[in-house]
């Protein structure tokens, strides 16, 4: 089996998979729970200053449900910890005594004053807690009160209270980043430049899940009004790859670890991570949605895929891929493909024709022979797009096969057609 | 069980027959049907619409169900086949849509069609929506002859263009086999009634119930009276097995039997047979077979002369046959009905195979079943007489049958036929297609006057 174990930003787990700063992580009850399951750690629900706390909704949760699929995306108008400071810190110290194998970092968003943070990371310090992450991300209910995300969006406030907290603790510090921005980039150099341990990404995309077409009103709905939430869940998987991969190929950024967030469902879904970068990955939808027992599949799945592969650890997937993301400008123009239908497991459904028909470029054609339909791919109308394999609903029945066209490769910066072309050398 | 006797009404309590007789398929809740209809792939040029005799957008109707609208996947059913709700219970999916389903082709299990069909017709009738209106009044009368599913759904689609309807039918009942002929567990709830209230519910149709062609209405006259006609008429003989004995008690007609079935109310008070035997290989002997065990009979086989290949009950259909205990015995045919006082006491039969050129031999090996009752099922004739009484010029049959084109007119250029009646499929869904043709048909003819 290969060896899971990861250090991130000097804190040991014994796999790479943490729960993320969340529901599931609000008290000493769950977390002992996913620890018994096998979870490697867990990033504490996001504690606040001392004093009252803050008050949560009901309703908290509305689900974006695609084609008969529950919670493909999921979004939450939910707070940080409801509960007072003083009961999270004595049950972070005494899980944290009893699970010392297991990473445990706590979650904090106070004011934007040292004074604030430096109470707090006083306190958490004292738990023996692995670490803290910043939370800059969320972007309801606290980023109105000038926390969170509202902080995430100015690089200037992340590398700055990034810098408090490096100056006031011991502990590793890892910044959470919103990806409510035009450019990721920014507030992930800004937390590299303040000193940041590592940046965990991403925090959950502002949105309205939904309208409830009979009370008028956005989901989910609180006593007939709603607000905008942080979207997560499998459907946000996308935006949290593009932007890990951002930072993993800055040079800016460069050795900054970097713990993946977003959409993390299976053990599948952590390899692409890992591959741009992740050194762990943080879940919380798909256990809310399935329970802690996820976990077993997703350790399982990973170390034998990993066999596979012929890896003996973890860390040899960190990064891997990362070297063939590249920007447009840099892709091949003379790489050819086209779609090959395989006629014995085609089911003569005809999406493949309708959408290129429709839609592309006219390249599959529909006859009949003996009664039945077949459709066939026009070769020299076929740019090699890939639609039709998406939207064919046999899986392998249309691959995009490469077609030698004898060119050498040429890029946008060459070609005769981009007037700013570079004068080949 | 009440088993004195080989003849005997009550061998099951009213309860055990209510259970027996109730919907062999209950319908799909909305969740079921979001589920299986989210397995739709929406296929292009669908083949699961191009199997289906009246061409229903089934990825269409299918769609609007996975969103809710109900209403809509309805209408799009309808609009189609007015008696989507009865072809829902009684088409034979797996050899018409279901069969086409790609996901038939892909992993054997079709999308659940004719359940998705029922759905979306049930949520309509239950919420007593009335989809059709009526075009501006024409002023032209068609008069159509039989109350079956050719001639409701050739009168529906005549009112819904504004022409006014007649319907000469000879039952006190309108639906036809719908009524009378659909094994009760698959027709539950009086639905037949339900279904026809709704399509007389356009307007401008009337039926004259007891009013038979031949005895109390003539072709000629109505060709005369009316403008148009259709004639709907379906298969009002029964073939005879043509053997000495074949009029004892006991030796009963299926179709008769499963008439007096469905105008039961208390389908415990039916006698059965205890060894009951039925003879054929079609939709009908499965139905009186799984009847009859269903009414309490212990014993129940069918015979049927040749292979299951062979026989036009689909492969559902037999396997629901054994699946209700009844036995198949194939490749054999009844030689002699032998009585005892009058009844019949046991059925004699010869095994059978196919020679060379593939047609059927006798073997002369014999055996013999004891029957309370055996019922014939070996099909159903069109009877022409009727046309030809006071009738000036003759209609053309086709075979035996009435002779329609492409449009279902007959030979008599203002009178159209569908249904049973003409050579085809004898469906429900079949029938409804021709009612539909011949009514755009008629509409087209009726304009250009």
């Amino acid at each position: 089996m290969a060896d899971l174990r990861t250090t991130f930003a000097g804190i040991k787990s014994p796999n790479p998979f943490w729960l993320a700063s969340a529901p599931p992580t609000d008290k000493a009850y769950n977390v002992v729970r996913a620890f018994k399951a096998g979870w490697g750690g867990v990033v504490w629900k996001t504690l606040g200053e001392d004093g009252p706390p803050v008050v949560n909704t009901a309703s908290r949760y509305g689900s974006l449900d695609v084609g008969g699929v529950r919670m493909a995306g999921f979004n939450n108008i939910e707070l940080i910890t409801d509960r007072p400071l003083q009961v999270n810190l004595d049950e972070i110290k005494q899980v944290k005594r009893d699970w010392p194998d297991r990473a445990l970092v706590v979650s904090l968003m106070v004011p934007c004053e040292e004074e604030s943070w430096k109470r707090i990371l006083k306190r958490v310090e004292e738990t023996h807690a692995d670490g803290v992450e910043l939370n800059f991300g969320c972007p309801h209910g606290m980023s109105e009160r000038g926390m969170g995300a509202a902080v995430g969006q100015v690089p200037e406030y992340v590398e700055m209270v990034t810098r408090w907290c490096k100056q006031n603790t011991r502990m590793p510090v890892l910044v959470k980043l919103t990806p409510n921005v035009t450019n990721i980039l920014g507030s992930a150099r800004a937390a590299k430049r303040g000193g940041a341990d590592g940046v965990s990404l991403i925090n959950t995309i502002n949105s309205i899940i939904g309208v409830d077409l009979d009370l008028m009103a956005p989901t989910p709905v609180v006593g007939g009004k709603g607000t905008h939430g942080g979207y997560c869940g499998p459907a946000v998987k996308p935006i949290a790859l593009h932007m890990i991969s951002e930072i993993g190929r800055d040079p800016e950024c460069a050795g900054m670890p970097i713990s993946g967030i977003g959409g993390i469902a299976t053990w599948r879904d952590a390899a692409e991570f890992h591959a741009l970068g992740a050194g762990t990955v943080q879940v919380c939808t798909a256990a809310m949605h399935y329970g802690f027992k996820i976990i077993d599949d997703m350790v399982d799945g990973l170390s034998n895929w990993l066999d596979a592969k012929g890896h003996a650890r973890l860390d040899a997937l960190v990064g891997r891929a990362l070297p063939n993301v590249t920007d447009w400008q840099h892709l091949d123009l003379n790489y050819k493909i086209v779609a090959r239908i395989d006629q014995e497991a085609c089911i003569k459904c005809g999406l493949c024709h309708i959408a290129c028909e429709d839609t592309s470029h006219q390249a599959i054609t529909v006859s009949k022979t003996n009664g039945e339909r077949r459709f066939e791919v026009v070769d020299k109308e076929c740019v090699g797009c890939n639609l039709c394999m998406h939207a064919c609903p046999v899986t392998g029945c249309i691959s995009m096969i490469e077609v030698a066209t004898g060119r050498k490769p040429l890029t946008w910066l060459e070609h005769p057609n981009n007037p700013l072309r570079q004068a080949a050398e | 069980m009440n088993d004195a006797g080989r003849l005997a009404a009550q061998r099951l309590t009213a309860d055990e027959i209510a259970r027996n007789f109730s919907d062999i398929h209950p319908p799909l809740d909305r969740k079921r049907a979001l589920v299986e209809a989210s397995r739709c792939y929406f296929c292009y040029d669908a083949p699961c619409t191009q199997a289906c005799p009246t061409g229903i957008d089934i990825p269409g109707f299918i769609r609007k169900i996975t969103t809710d609208n109900v209403k809509g996947a309805a209408t799009t059913i309808l609009g189609e086949n007015i008696m989507g709700g009865a072809c829902a219970r009684v088409c034979p999916v797996e050899i018409l849509c279901e069969s086409a389903c790609v996901r038939q082709t892909q992993e054997s299990k079709p999308i659940q069609i004719g359940a998705l069909q029922r759905y979306a017709t049930d949520w309509l009738f239950d919420h007593k929506v009335q989809p059709f209106t009526r075009a501006a009044a024409t002023g032209k009368r068609v008069a159509v002859v039989g109350a079956g599913p050719a001639g409701l759904a050739c009168a529906h689609r005549l009112a819904r263009h504004g022409h006014d309807v007649t319907i000469f039918e000879a039952r006190p009942k309108a639906g036809g086999l719908n009524e009378y002929g659909i094994a009760a567990y698959k027709m539950t709830n009086d639905f037949a009634q339900t279904e026809a209230a709704f399509i007389l519910g356009i307007g401008g149709i009337r039926i004259e119930f007891g009013k038979a062609l031949g005895r109390d209405v003539r072709l000629a006259d109505l060709r005369r009276d009316f403008d148009a006609m259709f004639l709907g008429l379906g298969l009002a003989g029964a073939n005879a097995l043509a053997l000495e004995g074949e009029d004892m008690a006991g030796v009963m007609d299926a179709v008769a039997y499963i008439e007096r079935l469905r105008q039961t109310a208390d389908k415990s008070a039916l006698e059965i047979g205890r060894r009951v035997v039925v003879i054929g290989g079609g939709n009908t002997a499965i139905d009186i077979a799984v009847q009859a065990k269903r009414l309490g009979a212990q014993d129940v086989t069918i015979v049927y002369r040749r292979g299951p290949q062979h026989m036009t009950a689909t492969g559902y259909e037999q396997e629901l046959a054994q699946t209700n205990g009844v036995a198949i015995k194939y490749w054999a045919r009844p030689i002699r009905l032998v009585g005892q006082g009058g009844r019949v006491r046991e059925v004699e039969f010869e095994y059978t195979q196919l020679d060379e050129q593939g047609r059927l031999m006798s073997t002369n090996d014999r055996f013999t079943l004891l029957a309370d009752m055996a019922f014939k099922a070996i099909g159903q004739t069109f009877v022409a007489a009727p046309l030809e009484i006071g009738a000036a010029e003759p209609l053309e049959l086709a075979g035996s049958r009435i002779a329609v084109n492409a449009d279902r007119q007959t030979s008599l250029p203002n009178v159209w036929a569908g249904g049973d009646c003409v050579p085809g499929d004898d469906l429900t869904v079949s029938a409804v297609q021709d009612g539909k043709v011949a009514a755009e048909a008629i509409n087209r003819a009726l304009r250009s006057a």
